[in-house]
């Protein structure tokens, strides 16, 4: 009995040491200069002024526009290469395969900061420095290893009768994969899609280095660098809101798709 | 079909041809974005080469790397890096441990705690490190705040300022940001141990204790140490929390920190290729020691 007791209590625990934070944010943000400073749990006069600053001092509603665009771009760009190469790496034998996908992993390893000088020189040499395109062609280094390796695991548990059977029908192997094997992967392709979307959007390093303007900033290097009007006051009330409001849809979308992203993760790590 | 004289069937060999043509649009891109750059990274660390000009410069061999073994702040960067590496992962993999294996008992509310745990995940980390940054804040703080309260300080804790707490407040940010990521990460390998297991060992009269030890860490172990490594992997290159937390200060910098510092900052390109370059080696170095020490195999991958 003691040990229940003890077990829901730990449970408890956990459960408030996991939200506290982001409820403390909440609270914050909704309150306003002096407000700001005493440490009620419950704000006694919310005020909504943070979040409407967010917007009409600074150009946070176009951050959430750059981030949705550069996510969205790479995790498409990544899923098509990464879909073709799983059918590859999962399903047919070839020399090299396993050195290939060690250096895939390998890829997946590197420190950001390492590629640092020589993507700036790519990017300014593609004309792409302080342009959206240039944070989706440099996050590639880290969606592609990604959605390769999970969407491999996933392809390679489909079962042989099926692309034996198309075979025998005369399809040609584009003809098997769109057909037969991308409509199996569905709920393989939205998880893998969600969590280098997730990746993709909480990115912080390259999309620090290779923009100049706030106007093409994305979201976490906007929330980072909100600066108040004094040098030494950080508008703290506007940092929780900018905070609430990008953490609120990742919320929504983990607890959505919650299964499916653990057993994306695993799929991974701990199996494979 | 039987292939003929010992050789590839018309139809494997299409097949293959296929494997290699969907192989190579991926190779390439990621031979363009990943491959290239850190090649010419490497060979940036041999010249002298600044950010406003990188047409122009001359190789200077290895005196940049020079440059770094003898500059205090690189080493204190290097301690900073693994004090958290070890720190953290020491303490996220036990944590974790113990959340899970409070998770994988049998009690109602399972998925709503599950849930719950993926929230300091899905934030993201510059994000984490704002909301932590103002609870920990010496001023007006929460956290303070209460301690105050409690009679457990007498006066604020500079948190994030001091240099003798930074790193621990850092270290405690990622404890919260990844224990429950861990946590599940090891449930999933817990759920895997068949319940058959557990009654075996019971009716041999294995205490709880004893079964944890004797039969459960086994069996999750290689799930376990793969979890480790990535983790290992990730806060050795850890850059997010400590820049948005305490900026470049050299108490907590960690190596990327550092370089990135050296690249942009100071424009000096070639000296922060050569700290990426090291941190790469260190990097590379610390995944094969925790690949062999524990002892993790690849055998799946690829077969």
């Amino acid at each position: 009995m003691i040990g229940r007791i003890a077990l829901y209590l730990l449970v408890g625990v956990i459960v408030v040491y996991t939200v506290f934070p982001f409820y403390w944010a909440v609270v914050s943000s909704l309150k306003s200069g002096q407000a700001l400073f005493g440490t009620e749990l419950l704000p006694r006069d919310p005020q909504w002024s943070n979040y409407t600053d967010l917007f009409t001092q600074q150009p946070f509603g176009r951050n959430i526009l750059n981030s949705v665009f550069v996510a969205g771009s790479v995790v498409a760009v990544s899923l098509v290469l990464a879909s073709g190469a799983a059918y590859s790496l999962g399903r047919v034998e070839f020399r090299g395969r396993r050195p290939l996908l060690m250096a895939i992993l390998g890829v997946s390893m590197f420190p950001q900061v390492a590629v640092l000088s020589g993507m700036f020189e790519l990017i300014t040499w593609l004309g792409l420095y302080n342009n959206l395109l240039g944070l989706t062609l440099s996050y590639l280094i880290f969606t592609l290893p990604f959605t390769v390796w999970v969407l491999t695991t996933f392809m390679r548990e489909l079962p042989k009768e099926l692309e034996e059977a198309a075979m025998v029908d005369g399809a040609t192997p584009f003809v098997t994969i769109t057909r037969v094997f991308l409509p199996l992967m569905g709920p393989a392709l939205v998880t893998t899609g969600l969590l280098a979307f997730i990746a993709a959007w909480n990115e912080f390093l390259f999309a620090l280095t290779f923009t100049l303007t706030n106007e093409m900033r994305t979201v976490p290097v906007a929330i980072a660098l909100i600066s108040g009007s004094s040098a030494f006051e950080l508008p703290w009330g506007r940092i929780m809101a900018a905070s609430v409001i990008v953490t609120v849809p990742l919320i929504v979308l983990v607890l959505l798709f919650q299964r499916r992203i653990v057993s994306g993760l695993t799929a991974g790590a701990v199996k494979g | 079909m039987a292939p003929r004289r010992g050789g590839l069937t018309g139809m494997q060999r299409r097949r293959r041809r296929a494997a290699w043509l969907f192989l190579v649009p991926m190779l390439v891109t990621l031979a363009a974005v990943a491959g290239w750059p850190l090649l010419r990274t490497v060979y940036f660390a041999f010249t002298d080469a600044t950010l406003f000009d990188l047409d122009y410069y001359q190789f200077i061999g290895l005196l940049n790397f020079r440059f770094i073994a003898t500059d205090p702040d690189w080493w204190r960067a290097v301690w900073n890096t693994l004090f958290f590496a070890i720190v953290s992962v020491t303490i996220e993999t036990v944590l974790g441990l113990v959340i899970a294996l409070t998770l994988n008992a049998r009690i109602r509310g399972r998925g709503p705690l599950r849930a719950a745990m993926l929230i300091p995940w899905a934030i993201p980390t510059v994000v984490s490190a704002q909301m932590w940054g103002w609870m920990l804040h010496d001023q007006y703080g929460v956290i303070n705040e209460v301690l105050l309260r409690l009679g457990v300080i007498s006066t604020p804790w500079a948190w994030v300022a001091d240099p003798a707490l930074a790193l621990w407040s850092v270290v405690a940010v990622d404890v919260w940001k990844t224990t429950p990521f861990m946590a599940l990460l090891i449930l999933a390998a817990l759920q895997l141990v068949p319940r058959s297991v557990y009654e075996a060992a019971k009716i041999d009269g294995l205490s709880p204790v004893g079964i944890f030890f004797r039969m459960t860490l086994p069996l999750i172990r290689p799930g376990l140490m793969v979890a480790v490594l990535f983790r290992a992997l990730d806060a050795l290159r850890v850059f997010d929390l400590m820049y948005v937390l305490t900026g470049n200060s050299p108490s907590t910098a960690s190596m990327s920190v550092y370089a990135r510092q050296q690249l942009v900052d100071f424009q000096d390109v070639g000296f922060g290729s050569a700290a990426s370059t090291f941190l790469v080696l260190i990097v590379a170095a610390a995944a094969a020691l925790i690949i062999i020490a524990g002892r993790i195999r690849f055998d799946t991958a690829g077969s």
